[in-house]
């Protein structure tokens, strides 16, 4: 056991993959500084979205009501009360999961594309009761706007690209670490089992109910942190940006990435946010070489680009207990 | 009153829209237990070619055969056209996947909806399209104090006649026995001799062809289309699907007409800003209290 020397040789893809995106926004104009910004909420969102849909298998496509109420959250008490946006950030987190457990509370029983329909009418009814402006207080289809940027006191303020991108990597960075933590807690192992085999987990003594609820109130609270980062870098929050479709995508993200599979979900998101822009020349053509091309990659790689290794690192620590260290 | 029933009638003519699409998506979720996503914009292409075939073949059909002939003619070029796409898309992007469990197909579904809504948006480009004024007479009639224009008239003898011909075949026929059979359980029907290709086929192509139909009923009805609108309407006539009961045929058509009567009293009642909110709504209590849907029989779901 040589742990401290070994991790960067055992791990060099990652460390390759994070000095390439600390170095790249200095080598980027402010466009594409932009694009790898929503590149980054993307696999925020992906990697919510994945603790509901990759780990504990429950069919989510309305995802973005919960980035929504966070999103609205944070936009309302920003510009009504002027609290700072640092200090909402939690706020939308709990805001989004606390919406969670409150409508995911009655449905969660439902399988499969039962549950699939309601998360669909849920996350409409979010949208529709933004546009229609509810209390005066959501601004209606304009939705709210001179939201604050971020700021961490006195004059350390994000207001450009380049902050605003290390900013939501690092943020990724750090949900990627907690959610490796989780995967391979007794909770992912049970949201794991539950996925493969929902009766076989309860009859285990798996409290099926209380993981999968727990399972959508954390993925909606990321999503609240994503919207809380989203309003602050746009400064306007609208209805639109929370439409079926961009659940779709999400949906999209986890499953052509892989389902479970944190790098998968990362090259997934890739995919979503920066296929259009590749192809811009196409114009007008590229959502709909865009779509062909997720039937093709469905038709050849039906399990995503980055499917998840099951087992091998249980085996492997099973092993190395054994003492077999050369596995 | 008159307000009461002349909006129960409105509903009635657009939930027959949300009945024929509605068929569809059950159809195949009964035979496949696939979500087809792609279905909503099969209604807008079914929606756009009898736009072309009303507009650009209008002068030469109606001088043949008059108005009643072209408008026939454009519902069943569209029906065949549809069909024949639905059928298409179900061997390029649904039949590879099938081995590969339901999700990737789901994800295959919607790229076919996001190809589709573009490659309309390509051909016809990204204007709202008018359909043209005459193709109906614009008459209106008072019966006992409700007005009724000619064209709703129109719209609801063709809807009722293409359900009533859909519901004889799967209810009366042994070819619509074998269907539901499928629905049931696809594997024993196979046992038992049914062609189950023959089945995907025939409902991949009808499922589309009733949607494509609508879609030229919808253009008509509003007068208005748009390449983006297939989203709206799959997912409404989606949960009229939901409130009959999933896979689950005369229940579709109930759910729809239901559904569009909710809506316009909905409307007309309560809040026309709110209006997709009931439908919503509804579709989540009824999940709740009786997931099977109105018509649905009792089903364990497999894990």
């Amino acid at each position: 056991m040589k742990p401290n020397k070994n991790i960067i040789l055992k791990n060099w893809p990652i460390f390759i993959v994070i000095i390439i995106l600390s170095v790249s926004p200095f080598r980027m104009n402010n466009y594409w500084i932009d694009v790898f910004f929503f590149f980054g909420i993307y696999a925020l969102l992906g990697l919510s979205l994945n603790i509901v849909l990759g780990e504990v298998g429950l069919f989510d496509l309305g995802h973005m009501g919960f980035m929504a109420i966070g999103a609205y959250t944070t936009a309302i008490l920003n510009t009504h009360f002027g609290i700072p946006i640092i200090f909402l950030m939690p706020v939308s987190a709990l805001a989004a999961a606390g919406f969670a457990w409150l409508v995911c509370s009655p449905i969660i029983h439902l399988r499969g594309d039962y549950l699939c329909i309601v998360t669909i009418g849920m996350g409409e009814i979010v949208r529709l009761t933004l546009i229609n402006n509810p209390f005066g207080i959501t601004g209606g289809p304009n939705g709210v706007f001179g939201i604050d940027f971020l700021s961490f006191g006195g004059p350390l303020v994000i207001d450009s690209s380049i902050e605003s991108y290390f900013v939501i990597w690092i943020v990724v960075g750090l949900t990627i670490l907690a959610l490796i933590n989780l995967q391979r807690s007794r909770i992912g192992r049970a949201w794991n089992c539950i996925r493969e085999d929902e009766i076989a987990a309860e009859s285990t003594g798996i409290d099926v109910r209380y993981y999968k609820l727990l399972a959508f109130v954390l993925g909606a609270g990321l999503a609240g942190i994503a919207g809380n980062i989203y309003a602050s870098k746009l400064m306007i929050v609208s209805p639109e940006s929370f439409s079926f479709i961009e659940s779709c995508m999400l949906f999209c993200i986890v499953l052509i990435g892989g389902m479970g599979s944190i790098p998968g979900i990362i090259i997934g998101s890739a995919a979503v946010s920066l296929f259009p822009e590749i192809f811009r020349a196409f114009a007008r053509y590229r959502m709909l070489i865009f779509g062909a091309a997720m039937v093709i990659m469905m038709v050849f790689r039906p399990g995503g680009i980055w499917p998840r290794k099951r087992g091998s690192v249980e085996f492997k620590s099973l092993l190395t207990k054994a003492g077999e260290d050369n596995v | 009153m008159r307000i009461f029933l002349e909006q129960m009638l409105n509903g009635l003519t657009i939930g027959s829209f949300y009945a024929l699409i509605a068929l569809g998506y059950s159809m195949v979720y009964g035979v496949m237990k696939l979500i087809n996503f792609a279905h909503g914009d099969l209604f807008t292409l079914g929606s756009y070619l009898g736009f072309t075939l009303l507009v650009w073949g209008n002068a030469y059909v109606t001088s043949h055969v008059g108005l009643a002939g072209g408008m026939i003619a454009a519902m069943l070029i569209a029906a065949i056209g549809i069909g024949t796409a639905g059928i298409i898309v179900e061997r390029i992007a649904y039949r590879p996947i099938y081995p590969a469990g339901r999700l990737p197909a789901v994800v295959s579904a919607l790229g076919v909806s996001i190809f589709l809504e573009n490659i309309i948006m390509v051909l016809w480009g990204p204007r709202y399209q008018a359909y043209p004024v005459n193709v109906v007479p614009t008459l209106r009639f008072e019966i006992g104090g409700i007005h009724i224009t000619l064209l709703q008239i129109v719209i609801l003898i063709f809807s009722f006649i293409l359900l009533a011909i859909l519901y004889y075949i799967v209810q009366k026929t042994t070819f619509g026995a074998a269907i539901r059979a499928s629905a049931l359980d696809r594997d024993t029907a196979a046992l038992m001799g049914i062609n189950i290709n023959t089945i995907i086929f025939f409902v991949f192509a009808l499922g589309p062809a009733l949607g494509g139909t609508a879609g030229v009923m919808v253009g008509m009805y509003y007068r208005q289309i748009s390449f983006t609108m297939g989203w709206n309407y799959g997912l409404k006539a989606f949960t009229a699907t939901i409130l009959g009961g999933i896979g689950n045929i005369p229940g579709a058509m109930v759910g729809g007409l239901l559904l569009g009567i909710f809506e316009m009293l909905g409307s007309a009642y309560i809040s026309t800003a709110y209006k997709d909110v009931f439908v919503f709504l509804i579709l989540i209590l009824v999940l709740i209290f009786r997931p099977r849907g109105l018509l649905g029989e009792k089903v364990a779901e497999k894990v």
